[in-house]
């Protein structure tokens, strides 16, 4: 049999021979299935949106996006940005999108942080630590979201009312009508000094990578630390104090109705914060559990073996490499955090959702609403997982 | 539970938008023009309702709707079919109710919904007629001892969302330099929920509402229904736009009840009326004379047989508002004969 002689690999790549028009060919034949597929989704997409015009017509619903520059007149609890009942729907729904935003970021840092202690508090030599972990992963998974945010509301309402507001310490009020905590009066000099910060963060990142690179180069390790220590606290003290160091403190008074001045945390943030974290970070510890399970016990021995402290093996040997098992399940996650605080309008936390349906309900125009709505999420998640993709594409398996 | 009130929202918007793109996949959706005839075709009336309010629609302890509202479901149906059971109750949250009807998922909305302007003209939707005269008010509790509205300046103020009321309230504290921090969340239930557990120092919706949950409450002595009302409330059903027929079979059952209480004729007598009156306008509104409901696309009998099965409108009000606590005389809900603004044009 002279064809068992044939090498494997021309048979993955026939070799490459000339078009021909002809129904014979199995490449025209794909291009005209393409063409075919393409057209009925464009057909489709056609048919609908005319219809939806046709439709809107006949039912004399207004249309198009000029109301966003109409005074919007809704009141605003919680809001990042001035915001007055006086300004338009688009920057109503502005602050509903910060909102979001707010407890979005929030809500993936603390999860992850908490999600991965849990993780890790599974796989401890502790009985009880191991014990507890693995129930909180347990039920907290199994119990519906929506029903955890109602629960933490409701325990939230429970709380005594601002004139009996547990006082633990200064400037320290926790009623049902949230938590209230002493702050300071935000000047011009305290954003440079964020500024500053900032900056310095990048300095120091740079600085890092720098120093990593000489020691490949000379063996020396190099201290990063005095670098970050001018960069991180040094950099924004001295832009603060160069603005005169402004400090005066705003601590919350109970006058009136309520507690005047100081930093508010909400009963409705931290209810959906609360809830999020904690649904979310359940499924974030069997992840990072997963991830460092799947690095096999060799690795860690074989660091060791070479000498490294506990810390470098985790650093240097183990996280690497249960990062790669890790990241890609994680912008999951990262995407359900954002998504499900919409749930948010069932706790009357005013997040996008509930602005953009309370536009669509005073103006009318839903189909413009939903799409602002979709418009948001869509953004949002396309920018999580491109930003995951790039940091999964960074620490992948190098192979060559 | 709040469990259903996501899906339920997202599915009418969603809904909605299915509706309009995809024409032709239900009788009721590709002839949004002829109300009556998918009503009759499909054998019941789809009615949007409140999803509880006392006084004005929800469900007893045997889960049979009934309220106001209610009653005013059933006079249709009784004026298409002659059989108050032949309706169906859709529960609408304040931000669905528009959809619904807009979607063709309700024939009609009686639902405490104000007459505005922009509600009239931009949402597709048309209001037939006034059926309850309302004005915005708020209830705080007792033990906080306020005597004014005026007197609420940095409180914390429970509101429904995408209502009237919400901009009626910042409107008005504008207008008195009062700050205030909101609370909204859609469910009532909730939202009453969050006033009671003291999230909220007032709460305020039209004075019916306050007066229905004040009467809801244990001890509806605990909470102060303040003298200030701050705004215009004409609350009637709402109908799609562009059907006038069905828009006038809705406006005129409100009249027939309207004319059937100026002339005394109610539920226990209107069989006996029928028989004896001779008052020619009692005659052509029972239809023994004349053909005012073949003019409708309706029975000659069908004033009779609202008139019949719900009551004349004093009867609704007293059957269902004056309970909560509602006063009518002296109100604008009073017969235009009494001082009041309930006023029905002539039946000829």
């Amino acid at each position: 049999m002279s064809q068992t002689s044939i090498d494997p690999r021309s048979l993955r790549a026939p070799p490459k021979r000339p078009i021909r028009l002809s129904w014979a060919d199995e490449r025209i034949r794909g291009i005209f299935w393409q063409l075919v597929v393409v057209g009925i989704v464009v057909a489709i997409v056609w048919w609908l949106w005319s219809n939806t015009v046709h439709n809107l017509e006949v039912r004399r619903i207004a249309t198009g996006f000029g109301f966003l520059n109409r005074e919007a007149g809704l009141p605003i609890a919680e809001s990042l940005i001035n915001y007055s009942p006086t300004n338009t729907y688009l920057r109503a729904l502005l602050v509903g999108l910060l909102n979001t935003l707010k407890v979005a970021v929030v809500g993936i840092i603390l999860a992850t942080v908490f999600g991965t202690l849990i993780g890790i508090a599974r796989l401890s030599k502790n009985w009880v630590l191991r014990t507890l972990s693995a129930t909180y992963v347990e039920v907290i998974r199994d119990l519906p979201l929506l029903l955890q945010l109602l629960f933490w509301y409701a325990i939230l309402q429970g709380l005594p009312g601002p004139r009996q507001a547990l006082h633990p310490a200064e400037g320290l009020f926790l009623s049902n009508r949230g938590l209230k905590l002493p702050w300071i009066q935000w000047e011009g000099a305290h954003s440079l000094a964020l500024v500053a910060f900032v900056l310095g963060a990048v300095i120091t990142f740079f600085y890092r990578r720098q120093a990593i690179v000489r020691q490949m180069a000379d063996g020396m390790p190099r201290a990063t630390w005095p670098v970050a220590l001018v960069c991180l606290a040094g950099l924004p003290l001295a832009a603060w104090a160069a603005l005169g160091a402004p400090f005066t403190p705003d601590i919350p008074a109970l006058r009136g109705f309520n507690f005047q001045g100081g930093l508010t945390l909400s009963p409705e943030y931290f209810a959906l914060l609360a809830g999020l974290v904690m649904y979310t970070s359940g499924f974030i510890a069997e992840i990072v559990r997963a991830g460092i399970q799947a690095v096999p016990n060799g690795q860690r021995e074989a660091a060791q073996a070479l000498g490294l402290r506990p810390g470098a093996v985790l650093r240097l040997v183990v996280l690497p490499q249960a990062l790669r098992v890790i990241v890609p399940p994680m912008t999951s996650q990262y995407l359900n955090i954002t998504k499900n605080s919409s749930l948010a309008v069932a706790i009357g936390y005013q997040d996008i959702v509930s602005i953009a349906n309370t536009t669509l309900n005073q103006t009318g125009q839903a189909i413009e609403g939903i799409a602002i709505i979709m418009l948001v999420y869509l953004t949002i998640s396309l920018s999580i997982s491109g930003f995951m993709n790039w940091y999964n594409a960074r620490i992948a398996l190098v192979e060559r | 539970m709040g469990l259903g009130l996501n899906l339920r929202r997202a599915l009418g918007a969603v809904a909605m938008l299915g509706a309009l793109a995809l024409p032709g996949l239900t009788q009721a959706q590709q002839a949004p023009v002829n109300t009556l005839e998918a009503i009759r075709a499909r054998g019941a009336l789809i009615c949007g309702v409140n999803t509880g309010l006392a006084g004005f629609a929800q469900p007893d302890s045997q889960g049979v709707w009934r309220g106001f509202d209610i009653d005013y479901c059933k006079s249709i149906a009784v004026a298409i079919f002659n059989d108050a059971s032949k309706v169906r109750y859709v529960p609408t949250t304040a931000q669905s109710r528009f959809t619904a009807l807009q979607s063709g998922e309700v024939d009609v909305l009686y639902r405490n919904t104000t007459w505005t302007l922009s509600r009239d003209t931009s949402l597709g939707l048309d209001f037939p007629t006034v059926n309850f005269y309302d004005g915005q008010g708020f209830m705080v509790k007792a033990s906080t001892g306020l005597k004014s509205a005026l007197e609420l300046n940095g409180a914390t103020i429970c509101v429904q969302p995408g209502t009237t009321t919400e901009q009626n309230l910042s409107d008005w504290a504008r207008a008195n330099h009062i700050s205030f921090t909101p609370v909204v969340i859609e469910r009532l239930e909730e939202l009453v929920a969050a006033y009671v557990a003291g999230r909220c120092d007032a709460y305020t919706t039209d004075a019916s509402g306050l007066a229905a949950t004040r009467a809801a409450q244990p001890t509806p002595a605990d909470h102060v229904i303040l003298p200030e009302v701050i705004s215009k409330e004409p609350l009637g059903p709402a109908v799609r736009q562009g059907d006038a027929r069905f828009a006038d079979i809705v406006r005129w059952t409100h009249f027939a009840m309207l004319v059937a209480e100026e002339l005394n004729i109610t539920a226990a007598n209107a069989d006996q009326a029928l028989a004896s009156d001779q008052r020619p306008e009692a005659l052509r509104l029972l239809g023994k004379t004349g053909d005012l409901g073949k003019m409708l696309g309706l029975d000659n009998a069908w004033a009779l047989n609202v008139i019949k099965a719900v009551g004349n409108y004093g009867e609704v009000f007293n059957r269902h508002l004056a309970p909560i606590g509602l006063q009518r005389a002296h109100s604008p809900n009073a017969m235009w004969t009494q001082g009041g603004l309930q006023y029905a044009p002539p039946f000829r």
